[in-house]
């Protein structure tokens, strides 16, 4: 796909815009695409990198996406420039189920890098007449990004482990008081088996990462135990059944 | 020009996707038409459904990959019933690869699964180094792996490719050793055992500490084994290890291979094998070659002089 922009939207944070016409075929927030990172004749780094669309814009036929730099891939990836191309596989896996009918209140819980898909989940309940609530979580000042994004879909709470932005403290401090019916989370694991203990009787979907290697299905690098001993398979596979599961049917572990 | 003839296997070429890299072909199916494949060598088979090793299961390496899968399969039955099925729609060979903890449970898997008139050939796998018991020893003494080759083979209705581990000293033993047993053929190589230690957590990456080695790391060792393998053995040999364009495809014909298996790769490019199939016939044009089956071993059989005008 084209690169058609390529910037660093808070530390070590990039948002990457990728034209092509693999986005008339993103079917739901949450699915992802799986990047070559070293061009066709390189084999370092030899496998690709898993990075959820954080939004769609169908009529550009323009993807965002938003990585943190941290390795070896994601360094290479920054370094991509706009006007050059870069090889994606996708769209991939299921995403966030957006409710057909009966619009009511959703509540957003994101950490880190994990806030990119929960971007284009909001936008789509908020087309649908949900009423939104998000609660974001970054380590510090620094490393928030989107505030003013989220804002406009509804309501914004952003928590800092060190209190530089927003409140201080973690996401699942202020989940008590809010109001809802459903729920969306995206982040790293022990927020997410924090989140689940915290929303009770209320739908939750969870977004998963694990480290893969096909990213379609056929290598079972990623997969993650089912909940329900008396599952058929035992197992769900992070790349293609999801990377969102609703949160009792797979272990956090 | 692409055409291969193994035991069992009537190839229209010599590429496939190797064990479990490509599962049961469901999701590359999506992506192509399987029938363009020479074959597929399906995922390890056991006989009870195993759920395999906790996560994480794959690391990178400099040029390669570790993983320990841990054979996860849903059992010989399962395959039979659900997977075996849909595979029979095309016009491919199947390869059933077959695993096991005990003599027995390879002998029961390999007596079902070749019973399957989807099923082609057996392709024994007795190198997988991501498995606790058994695995190892199958892979590493002559004489064991001779033991339940000559145990399959008398209760298999199709060809037994032996699957030799590249964690020996001596391959030439292995081989011959399985080769005097029976086997029709050997696939070479499975991967190496290997490790990588994260910096942060100091701690090894893989959840089950080591894992096998594969990816074009790999493949100079791959090479060499089979280079030596097969000057010593009269049976044919499906080469891989690293795979990944038509060149070294033509560099495993080169040292000895007869046909060649696609593992890594498939990870990289989804369509690596379909593109590797359209190349081949223009590097072997190229190569003044007309049947790929000239290739095989030339890299160390006496030299034929061809005539002074392709020396230039
Ligand atoms: C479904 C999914 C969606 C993701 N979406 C995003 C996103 O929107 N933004 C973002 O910044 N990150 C996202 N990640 C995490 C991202 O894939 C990793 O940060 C990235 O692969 C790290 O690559 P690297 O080369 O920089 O790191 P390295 O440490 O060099 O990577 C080495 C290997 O480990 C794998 N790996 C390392 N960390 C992770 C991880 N957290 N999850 C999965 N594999 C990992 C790499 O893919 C690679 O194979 C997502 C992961 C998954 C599974
Ligand atoms: C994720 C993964 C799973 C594998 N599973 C099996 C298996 O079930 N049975 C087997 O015989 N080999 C298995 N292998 C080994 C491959 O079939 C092949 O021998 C090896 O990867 C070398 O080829 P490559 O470098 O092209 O990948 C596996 C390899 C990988 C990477
Ligand atoms: S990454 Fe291969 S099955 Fe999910």
């Amino acid at each position: 796909m084209l690169i058609t922009g390529h910037r660093e939207i808070a530390d070590n944070i990039f948002e990457l815009k990728l034209q092509g016409d693999m986005a008339a075929e993103v079917s739901q927030p949450g699915q992802f695409v799986h990047i070559r990172v070293s061009g066709s004749d390189s084999i370092t780094p030899l496998l690709r990198r898993p990075i959820s669309i954080c939004s769609v814009d169908k009529k550009e036929k323009e993807l965002t996406l938003i990585y943190r730099r941290s390795g070896l891939g994601t360094e290479r990836m920054a370094r991509a420039e706009k006007g050059s191309r870069l090889d994606a596989l996708g769209p991939l896996g299921h995403g966030f189920p957006v409710p057909q009918e009966d619009a009511g209140s959703a509540l957003i819980v994101g950490g880190g890098v994990g806030v990119p898909p929960l971007y284009g989940l909001s936008r789509e309940l908020v087309k649908k007449g949900f009423r939104v609530t998000h609660v974001l979580g970054f380590r510090s000042a620094k490393d928030v990004f989107y505030e003013q994004e989220f804002a406009t879909l509804g309501q914004t709470i952003i928590l800092t482990e060190d209190g530089t932005s927003g409140q201080k403290g973690l996401v699942t401090d202020v989940l008590d008081g809010l109001n809802y019916e459903a729920a969306f989370a995206c982040g790293p694991l022990p927020m997410l088996k924090a989140v689940k203990n915290k929303v009770t009787g209320r739908p939750l979907y969870i977004s998963l990462e694990q480290r893969m290697g096909c990213g379609i299905g056929a290598c079972l690098a990623c997969v993650v135990r089912a909940s329900d001993t008396n599952d058929g398979k035992g197992y769900r596979r992070v790349c293609c059944d999801g990377p969102v599961f609703k949160a009792e049917e797979v272990e956090l572990c | 020009m692409l055409e291969v003839h193994l035991p069992g296997l009537d190839l229209k070429n010599p590429v496939m996707p190797a064990s479990g890299c490509f599962a049961f072909g469901a999701e590359y199916g999506r992506l192509y038409d399987l029938s363009k494949l020479g074959a597929i060598i399906i995922k390890a088979a056991t006989l009870e459904p195993r759920f395999g090793n906790p996560t994480p299961r794959v690391a990178e390496t400099p040029g390669g990959m570790l993983n320990a899968i841990g054979l996860q399969n849903p059992g010989a039955d399962k395959i039979i019933s659900q997977e075996l099925p849909r595979l029979a729609d095309y016009d491919v060979p199947i390869i059933a690869n077959i695993a096991g903890s005990e003599m027995s449970d390879y002998v029961a898997t390999a007596k079902k699964l070749s019973e399957n008139p989807v099923v082609k050939a057996l392709e024994l796998n007795i190198s997988c180094p991501n498995v606790k018991h058994g695995g190892i020893m199958f892979g590493t003494v002559p004489e064991v792996a001779a033991e339940l080759t000559a145990k399959v083979k008398a209760v298999s209705k199709k060809p037994v490719y032996v699957k030799l581990s590249p964690n020996v000293t001596d391959i030439v033993a292995m081989a011959e050793a399985v080769e005097a047993a029976g086997a029709d053929g050997l696939s070479m190589i499975n991967t190496l055992l290997g490790m990588r230690i994260d910096l942060k957590t100091q701690k090894p990456v893989l959840a089950n500490k080591t894992g096998g080695l594969s990816g074009p790391a790999i493949k100079p060792v791959a090479i060499r084994m089979v280079y030596e393998v097969s000057q010593k053995v009269k049976i044919p040999i499906i080469g891989m290890g690293g795979i990944q364009n038509a060149d070294d495809v033509i560099e495993y014909f080169l040292a000895g291979a007869s046909a060649v298996a696609i593992g890594t790769a498939n990870f990289v490019d989804p369509f690596v094998c379909p593109k590797i199939i359209e190349q081949l016939p223009k590097k072997l044009e190229a190569l003044h070659v007309t049947d790929i089956n000239e290739l095989v071993g030339r890299s160390w059989r006496p030299c034929v002089k061809k005539n002074a005008s392709s020396l230039r």
